[in-house]
This record gives structure tokens, sequence and C-alpha cells, in this order.
């Protein structure tokens, strides 16, 4: 009475060749990350070294450490912090909180999201055009970052938006009807409990903006510099921009040297993201309503 | 009270020809209402039929959605709230709001309490004994102090219900408004939280005029001293709720007292 029919068991069997192929599916998906990060860790994991990560290239860049790139990216990273997270939490918080519900509105949400959407290298001849020439900053940190800071500031208005409307309402409502200004909930309710959701979106900034290298290419990263730079105005060497030139662009470059520059890059980038992952799960955690 | 009580009106809400639209969807109708100072009112009629609008009218609360159009007239303690020079804020400091689900902030219970008070204190810090006085107070009032007193510095999402929502009113209490306003305040509760926050409700009569949106006939008749029943954005009848209850005058009021629809 209860053994499969044939339908059943032809319906079985298909289950379990779905299953299989989407399995399947998912581990090769899997699969060019393992193969990536076991390369480099292989290749490159014995190149690391304190001298490799605090010392300057020697003998043209065959040699030697990678701490002005290493410096650079920081560097330039900051800069662009500093200008784009003001600016982006500043126009979150006016679109979430004061903004009427129109269709201006819409357009700017609209612009912002396609405004995320623009290849790296149109902001990179945008920062040439108005960081370097314009503005005059000419090659050098300042533009790099800036234009940087451009494309990286949907990201940091959308997560800082969506941490803001991730705050109930009812809390709004509360503080309004006791007579609050929009400025003092604002200050007093909604920044305190979004605050780590935006610190989360700004993480995923650095984690980008570290790897970034067709916007900086143009506007302020170099080939090589013998000196580290000076301020904000001077040019600077960047990890990205570095490993793509000791993978291409040096004769006799040892074969294991590029494989260290990508380990320590992508390093960078898988500590940025695992902070923030584990800043949200922290989150979640302790949030109670 | 204050000692210029004899200067005070007799009606905490007074309003004239009071109408309201939504769009185009007029929710109120020639609405006069006069609500005596310091007792409790209440307001029934089924869904939809402007009681709650009015509630929200009363506070200006509604004006946020934009497509809200009013005419008329709305005094409260004698002032015309609608007025051009009336600043919203003044507003929300004389009339305090109740909801349905209570709403407290998510910082602890003495937080909750000092908030609105540090909204509209002056700059500067508030001594640490007349913070201490004031939360006493107010929790006092809401009959919540021997209930949280060593809980002070919990999270006010930590309460139960019924504590939340007395919670919540007693933040309103220390910025002294002359009106509460309760938008179904019992709903979320259960009969035990209803009895407890009716009984509240009871004990701040006289201190403060408080019109209550119920859905609840039951708590209308045991709650409140006198009653009014809107239909259809129209005030049907007012009067003392213990003669409404049991000689209605209208009949539509004796329909929906006896449960006939709602």
């Amino acid at each position: 009475m209860f053994e499969a029919s044939s339908l059943n068991r032809k319906n079985l069997r298909n289950e379990r060749l779905v299953k299989a192929s989407l399995g399947l599916m998912t581990g090769l998906l899997i699969l060019p990350v393992v193969l990536i990060l076991s390369t480099l860790l292989y290749k490159g994991g014995p190149v690391i070294s304190f001298e490799f990560l605090f010392a300057s290239p020697t003998n043209g860049m065959t040699a030697g450490g990678i701490f002005p790139a290493l410096l650079g990216t920081i560097l330039l990273v900051l800069v662009a912090l500093i200008a784009s997270v003001p600016l982006g939490v500043a126009a979150a918080i006016y679109l979430s909180e004061y903004a009427p519900d129109n269709w201006f509105t819409r357009a700017i949400n609209l612009a912002i999201i396609n405004l995320a959407g623009v290849p790296s290298i149109v902001h990179a001849l945008f920062g040439v055009g108005a960081f370097v020439i314009f503005f005059k900053f000419g090659t050098s940190i300042l533009a790099a970052s800036l234009t940087l800071a451009i494309m990286t500031l949907p990201v940091v208005i959308v997560a800082t938006r969506e941490s803001l409307q991730a705050v109930p309402q009812a809390f709004r409502e509360a503080c309004w009807n006791m007579g609050a200004t929009r400025w003092q909930t604002i200050r007093r309710v909604v920044l305190p409990n979004a605050i780590t959701g935006i610190l989360t979106g700004v993480i995923l900034e650095v984690s980008r903006t570290s790897g970034e290298t067709a916007p900086i290419m143009f506007t302020g990263a170099a080939f090589f510099l013998p000196l580290l730079p000076q301020g904000v105005l001077d040019q600077t060497m960047a990890l990205s921009l570095h490993l793509f030139v000791v993978s291409t662009q040096v004769p006799d470059m040892p074969e294991e040297l590029p494989y260290g520059v990508a380990l320590v890059l992508i390093s960078i980038v898988l500590i940025m993201n695992s902070l923030s992952i584990a800043l949200r799960m922290y989150l979640r955690g302790r949030k109670k309503w | 009270m204050s000692a210029n009580e004899s200067n005070q009106p007799q009606f905490a809400i007074d309003t004239d020809k009071l109408n309201l639209w939504y769009g185009t969807f007029q929710a109120l109708f020639d609405v006069d209402l006069q609500v005596k100072r310091g007792i409790i009112t209440s307001m029934i009629g089924p869904s939809g039929c402007g009681k709650s609008t009015f509630l929200r009218t009363v506070n200006r609360i509604n004006e946020r959605l934009g497509y809200v159009r009013t005419t008329g007239e709305v005094k409260v303690m004698g002032e015309n709230i609608l007025g051009p020079s009336v600043e919203l804020v003044q507003v929300r400091k004389q009339i305090g709001m109740v909801f349905q689900r209570p709403n407290p902030l998510p910082i602890s219970v003495r937080e909750n309490v000092l908030f609105g008070y540090r909204l509209h204190a002056d700059a500067g810090r508030i001594p640490r004994q007349e913070q201490e006085d004031i939360v006493e107070s107010a929790l006092r009032q809401v009959l919540l102090w021997d209930k949280v007193k060593d809980r002070l510095d919990a999270k006010a999402t930590t309460l139960s219900l019924e504590e939340q929502q007395k919670l919540c009113i007693a933040r309103l209490l220390p910025v002294k408004p002359s009106v509460l306003l309760m938008d179904e305040p019992c709903s979320a509760l259960d009969p035990k939280g209803t009895e407890a926050v009716e009984e509240l409700i009871w004990e701040l009569r006289g201190s403060y005029t408080i019109l209550i949106v119920t859905h609840n006939m039951a708590q209308a008749r045991r709650a409140s001293e006198e009653c009014i029943f809107m239909l259809m954005g129209k005030v049907v009848e007012h009067g003392d709720t213990g003669d409404m209850f049991v000689t209605p005058k209208n009949k539509e009021t004796a329909d929906y007292i006896e449960g006939r629809y709602g």
C-alpha cells in the first residue's frame, strides 16, 4: 500500500537529479574563489614578510617590498572616506528624513542608483576632467581620492538610507508627538539606532575602494615613485596599480612577487568584508524591536 | 491645577465647523464639539466614522499627509491651533498623544520619561536630583513606579506591553500637557492590561483633559464621563456617558450601542 508507484519513482528520480545538478552549480560557483585564494596563498604566501610589507621596492621593482603602494592605498581610501562619508550620510539623511515623496525625490533616487552603475573608467575620465584639470589639483592623491569618493557615494547613500529606514516609524512618531523637531528626532533616536548599519556601509565602501584601479590610474596613482608622498597634492603608488605594473609592465619580474602583491590586496578586501559581516551580525543580535 | 484656574476656559477642546478632506474624500463634516476640561471623554463609532481623524486633527498630526485639507476652527485651551502664528512644537507639548501600539523609544525607562522634558528644557544639563524627581513623579502618576523602580536603566522595550503603554503615558507628563489624546490605548493589551491602563486613565482624571477613541463599548461606559458618538464624519450625539448608554436620544446611537452595526 505504501510502496512507491512508477509515477512516484519517476518524480523521485527527477528530484534527485535536480538536487544534484543544483548542488553542482553551487560547487562550480565556489570553485574560482577557492582556486584564486589557494593559488595566491601557495605562490604568494612565501613572499609575505615584514620586509615585504614595510620596505620600498628596489631593483626596478623586482625586489624589495611594497610599502609605498600599501601606504598609498591606505591614504587614497582614507581621503576618499573623509570626502564621501559626510556627504553621503548627509544626503541620505535628507532623502530619508526630510525630502517629501514626490517625483523630484524619486528622480534623485534614480540618479543615485544610476550613478552606482556608471563604469569605473567613466568615473576616471570624469575625475581627470573635473579634479585634475578643472580644479587644478593635478594628478594627486586628492584628485584620485575625490574620484573614488564620487564613485562610492551611491554605496554610502544607499547603505545609510537603508539603515535609516530600518528604524521603525513608530519611534519617529513618538518623538514628533512629544514636540521634537525633525533634527532632534534624528539626532537622539534615528541616528543612534542606524549608526551600526551606516558603519557597515562605510566598511564595504573601503573594501571596494581599495581594489579599484581605473579611477586612480589617470588621476593620482603613479607607476613608480622613489619617495613617499608628502601631502595630498602629491602622487602616490597604490596596491592595485602596482599589481598591474609588476604583473605586466616590468621585465625580469620574479614570478612569485605579483602573487604576493595580489595576496596583500585581497587580504585587505577580505578583512574589510569580514569586519562588515561581523558588525552586521552583532547588530542583528542586539536589536530588540 | 495651576493658580490661574479661574482664567482657564471651560472647554479644553472646542471646534467650530471643522471640515476635513483627505484628497477629495471628506472625512469630517461641520464638527462642532466642546470637550470639557479636566474630564474623560470617550469617542465611539464604527470604523471610518472619523473619530481617529478628529483626534489627529486636534494635535495636527494629520498634516504630515500632504493631501489633507482642513477648514473651520479648532481651539485648544481657548486658542485656535490652526492659526498662522501657532508653532507645532508648542501644540505637541500641550497635547500629548498615546497610540494603539505602545511605542516606547529603544532607550532606558528613565530616559524615556525624561525624553520630552529634555526636548523642551533650556540648554544645559538637568541636575541629577531633578531628574530623579521627575522620573519618580511621572512613574508614580501612571502607577508604574513600584513595578519598575529597580529597572529604570533597563531598555524600555523589555517591559511588558501593559508597562510599555503606561510608560508611554508617563513620558508625556513631565512637559505638563493640558490635553491627553488616546487612540485606542488598550487595543494591543490583554484584558488584565486593559483594566490596569483604564484604572490609570481614571486616576489622571481632573489633572488632565482626556479624550479616548475606543472600539470597546464597555470601555467607553466604564472609563469615561462624557461620550461622543460619531457616524460618517458627523457627531451624532454627545452627552453624559451614563445617560447615553441608558437612554440614547438618537436612534443611530441606540443601534450602535446595542451592537446592530459597527
